[in-house]
């Protein structure tokens, strides 16, 4: 791992804009993970409230039973149609698809997508306080005023298990299975556009027909020459052929067996795969909602390329700070964080050794997402252009994610990418979709469109 | 669902005679139900109310995040409901001395939801009854409007916290005899005090005069005492004449608000609306006495299911069972808030402070703390007490009122905060304050409150709703506030404004918390939001 200090130390040796150093500095610091602190740590009561205990629980050990999500999934057309008539009728969309949940007991679960939604309400918010404020609560038994009583740490690298919608330790199977189903809803539902055909290479399983097979005695179109071929054979055969040098076609005998025809059948098409690369920030400053949104888009696209390649998809994770490593699953893939920089060229560079390595750009459509919140230390995409410029000979689709911090705008990696023209030059290969990180999820699958169209 | 057994029937009226004996009060009849897993997945979402209506939400699932039981103002999971007669739930499986327990803590819920008086509007009717009714009533207008009742269902339960609770309770406690003329209270309510704006010596002086008009004359007393006035306010007829003209308009229950006074909602082919409204409103009302007592509620079950439970003769040999699951359910956590724990522990206290006569006078006077700690008048009016507490409070009470120094200290209770470490970036859980006031405060903070919003329909214009959100140290959700807007347009048939407070907080640059000394303040600014067409402004003050 590369020191990041060390690499900001090189960074400012080549001359830096004090404003993104102090940004760096920042970034290295974690403060922004401020707004994430709500982890069980070691009270998991802190933030249970009174009237989360109730009677089933506490004196039957009946604990809330959860839903039979996959009862739900029939129902789920449905309920996407009454949906759709909604925005119809002129209102906004209730129903959300892309979440996570993770139902059963204790901290192993599955997840699974299902349907969900909110009722809104003019309510107290709770969570507004001052930044390193965290709340309080009843206690009880021994310390003196002021004493510490128990600590958690503000960022844990690693395994993040938590509660809520969008976590969870999961299975990759069982994520695998859903996600084609969430896939299918999104693109009929959602109208997601179905994949273009690019080349030969097509898209979906699909039969060509072709005058391939043959037949003899009957058929649509004589093969001349398999028939002479036949008919040399049974005269051969027949000895009606005394010298193979002197041939006389005249004197052949024909048998109408020996015409050989072509005729028409169902070949099935060279069935296309497709590689997925995911790339994603997990860098101090990819905190919170951003992580969830871009997780909850590539969780999006994943599940549509899945439906798209009737599941004949593979995909491959890679998260990057100031450096890039690949990980086993999208569990890992989406739990993970570190508090280093952030250096995009990183995980282009993998990305790019990947393939080399494995010679995927032969066998696979490539796409590459990467999520990101828009901060790179490389000024002016120095190394990440180079890199990118690479993925681009070979992807059938590269699209960049940024959601945006409150308050940030036009952000180095978009800056980057708009003046390198790459944008404008290939825009049937590169995409790139800049939201705010308090997006909503049609906003999500809005900027799905914008990537993959 | 099914009822349980004869066997397990039998050990019920066994704790229900038991309970009588001890001095609870409730109906003779009960139902116990076996529920299955697959009983409570349709149970929770209707609220354990078998025969609430139906609604698509039910089958989805709800995401449940922030502010969860401000939305939810029920327990999905209670295991009694306040019917008549009481319905409660239970598992197949429970061993006959764990029913017992159970048993006892169930007869202390319907105890407390027959006695005490925040449920009075609750009694003279049986909710599933209600309930089997209204949801006829939307299956039938969903047959005729299809979606759009789903729709009026929706936007009605995005506004079901914002009932007149308290307005609909008061007037159930209104003595016959104690009512007054409506010339009195406009009088004394309103002429004197908006529009004569008399000074609070003058306005005492014309109520003990008005007290003394009917000490002398019962009969004749208010007749001569307005004689007087008139000669002293001559107008004062003619402006009560007018008031009488005037319609009084609800400003505190936006629910009873839309039905009364939307001209969208009185079009003839949208009165049906109403009902949809009115029923969401009817199941609110009845839930509010609920969250508004859980302290309380669950306080007093323990105390009961723990004092019957030890006195019964079946249960023995499984007094360590029984130990066990107590504990569970009654201890104090480390850190957190047990309701259970918590309105228990308050019982036991009340309870011995009603026998030592810790509650009248002789005590209170009292200001050495030695002396208040040994005080005993061996009164033994405990259960009176205790029994009196039970039928006149409420959480919110029941925590100001009791919860003082002695207490905490008996109980080694402190306030627990939770505060950022920039040094180490870790999260410090330390002992924030052993100051009863600091506890009561906090447990205070964290009951059950809705918004409190007002309606002003003088500050409407051109057809406009006003809302004032009155602001109390917390903002509003505001993911929330778009979509539940949308839904007041629509029943509102024009558009709405809402008035409220937001935080700004300052982020100052560079201070990345290491040096701590530059803490981020939070300031409030006004702001109004408007809808209009369904699109949101946002309009700083």
């Amino acid at each position: 791992m590369k020191d990041p200090e060390k690499y900001l130390e090189q960074l400012k040796a080549k001359g830096l804009e004090p404003e993104r150093e102090a940004r760096f500095r920042e970034e290295l610091a974690g403060s922004r993970e401020l707004s994430t602190s709500d982890r069980r740590g070691p009270f998991p009561d802190f933030s249970r409230g009174l009237y989360a205990w109730h009677d089933l629980a506490v004196l039957q050990d009946q604990e809330r039973v959860p839903n039979p999500y996959q009862l739900h999934m029939k129902a789920l057309d449905e309920l996407l149609e009454r949906d759709r008539q909604r925005e119809k009728d002129g209102f906004p969309r209730k129903i959300r698809v892309g979440r996570l949940i993770k139902p059963g007991k204790g901290g192993k679960g599955k997840i699974v997508v299902v349907p969900s939604t909110e009722e809104e309400k003019f309510l107290h918010d709770p969570t507004i306080r001052p930044p390193g404020e965290g709340g309080s609560t009843g206690g009880s038994g021994k310390g003196e005023e002021g004493e510490v009583i128990g600590e958690q740490k503000v960022r844990e690298t690693g395994e993040e298990p938590g509660q809520g919608p969008g976590q969870g330790e999961g299975e990759a199977h069982e994520m695998g299975a859903s996600a084609y189903e969430l896939g299918r809803v999104l693109t009929e539902q959602f109208q997601l556009p179905n994949l273009k055909e690019k080349g030969k290479k097509r898209s979906f399983t699909r039969y060509i027909y072709d005058l391939t097979d043959r037949n003899r005695g009957s058929g649509q179109v004589l093969d001349k020459k398999a028939t002479l071929r036949k008919i040399v054979e049974t005269n051969i055969s027949l000895g009606n052929l005394p010298d193979p040098a002197d041939m006389d076609p005249t004197r052949f005998l024909i048998s109408p067996r020996d015409k050989v025809y072509r005729i028409f059948s169902q070949e099935k098409d060279y069935e296309p795969q497709a590689m997925v690369f995911f790339l994603r920030d997990y860098s101090g400053s990819m905190a919170g909602k951003v992580t969830e949104l871009v997780a909850t888009q590539h969780v999006m696209i994943y599940s549509w390329l899945l439906y798209q390649y009737a599941g004949q998809v593979e995909s491959r994770f890679i998260l990057h700070d100031t450096e890039a490593k690949e990980v086993p699953d999208f569990d890992t893939y989406y739990n993970s964080r570190v508090a280093g920089g952030t250096e995009v060229a990183s995980a282009y560079k993998l990305v790019n050794e990947i393939v080399e390595k494995e010679n995927l750009a032969a066998d696979y459509n490539i796409y590459v997402f990467h999520g990101t919140d828009g901060d790179d230390w490389d000024t002016g995409g120095d190394k990440s252009i180079p890199e990118l410029v690479k993925i681009l000979s070979y992807v059938s689709r590269m699209g960049v994610t940024i959601a945006e911090h409150a308050g940030t705008q036009w952000t180095e990696v978009a800056r980057y990418l708009e003046n390198s023209g790459l944008l404008r030059d290939k825009p049937d290969l590169l995409r790139m979709d800049i939201m705010h990180e308090d997006a909503e999820e049609a906003r999500v699958i809005e900027g799905i469109k914008r990537l993959i169209s | 669902m099914e009822l349980i057994n004869q066997h397990t029937k039998a050990i019920m009226e066994g704790c229900k005679e038991r309970a009588r004996a001890a001095g609870l009060t409730f109906t003779d009849e009960s139902l116990e139900y076996i529920v299955t897993n697959r009983d409570l997945i349709e149970l929770s979402p209707k609220v354990m109310i078998p025969t609430l209506y139906d609604y698509w939400v039910h089958d989805v699932e709800v995401l449940r995040g922030k502010g969860e039981y401000e939305l939810y103002p029920h327990n999905p999971y209670e295991t009694v409901i306040n019917t008549r007669p009481p319905i409660s739930f239970y598992n197949d499986n429970n061993p006959d001395w764990l029913n017992v327990m159970i048993f006892y803590h169930v007869l202390g819920h319907i105890d407390f939801f027959q006695n005490n008086l925040y449920f009075r509007h609750t009694w003279e009717y049986d909710f599933t009854g209600q309930a089997l009714s209204d949801k006829r009533v939307i299956a039938k207008l969903r047959a005729e409007k299809g979606r759009w009742v789903d729709y009026i269902l929706e936007f009605a339960r995005s506004i079901d916290n914002l009932v007149g609770y308290h307005d609909e309770l008061s007037p159930l406690f209104m003595a016959p005899e104690a009512a007054t003329s409506s010339r009195l209270d406009y009088y004394f309510d309103v002429f004197l005090q908006v529009e004569k704006k008399l000074p609070v010596g003058e306005y005492l002086k014309e109520v003990a005069r008005y007290n003394d008009a009917i000490a002398q004359n019962r009969e004749e007393g208010e007749r001569i005492f307005f004689a007087e006035v008139t000669a002293k306010y001559p107008e004062m007829e003619a402006h009560f004449a007018k008031s009488q003209n005037v319609k009084r308009v609800e400003r505190r229950d936006l629910m009873k608000f839309l039905i009364e006074n939307s001209e969208f909602l009185a079009r003839d082919e949208n009165q049906w609306m109403r009902s949809v409204l009115e029923v969401v409103r009817k199941t609110s009302i009845f839930f509010q006495p609920q969250i508004r007592t859980k302290i309380m509620n669950e306080g007093w079950a323990s105390y009961w299911h723990e004092k019957l439970f030890l006195v019964d003769d079946r249960i023995k040999g499984h007094e360590v069972d029984f130990a066990r699951v107590h504990a569970g359910v009654t201890s104090m956590p480390r850190v957190g808030m047990n309701p259970y724990a918590l309105g228990m522990r308050l019982m036991y206290q009340l309870k011995e402070n009603g026998d030592k006569g810790k509650t009248g006078y002789e005590f209170n006077r009292l200001s050495d703390r030695e002396e208040r700690k040994h005080f005993d008048a061996a009164s033994g009016k405990g259960d009176e007490y205790l029994f009196k507490i039970r039928s006149n409070y409420c959480d919110y009470l029941f925590i100001k009122d009791f919860v003082d120094q002695e207490f905490t200290d008996r109980y080694d209770l402190f306030v627990t905060g939770k505060r950022l470490d920039p040094q180490r970036m870790v999260w410090q859980y330390y002992v924030k304050s052993r100051d009863a006031n600091d506890y009561r405060d906090m447990v205070l903070a964290s009951l059950y409150h809705p918004p409190h919003i007002e309606i002003a329909p003088e500050r409407g214009e051109e057809g406009m709703l006003y809302l004032v959100h009155h602001f109390e140290g917390k903002q509003l959700v505001s993911e929330y506030i778009a979509n539940t807007m949308v839904g007041i347009e629509y029943l509102w048939g024009a558009p709405v404004q809402l008035e409220t407070s937001e935080a700004v907080i300052e982020q100052q640059r560079g201070s990345s918390g290491r040096e701590g000394v530059e803490e981020p303040e939070i300031t409030w600014q006004r702001v109004v939001y408007t809808m209009k067409d369904k699109v949101l402004n946002r309009q700083i003050l």
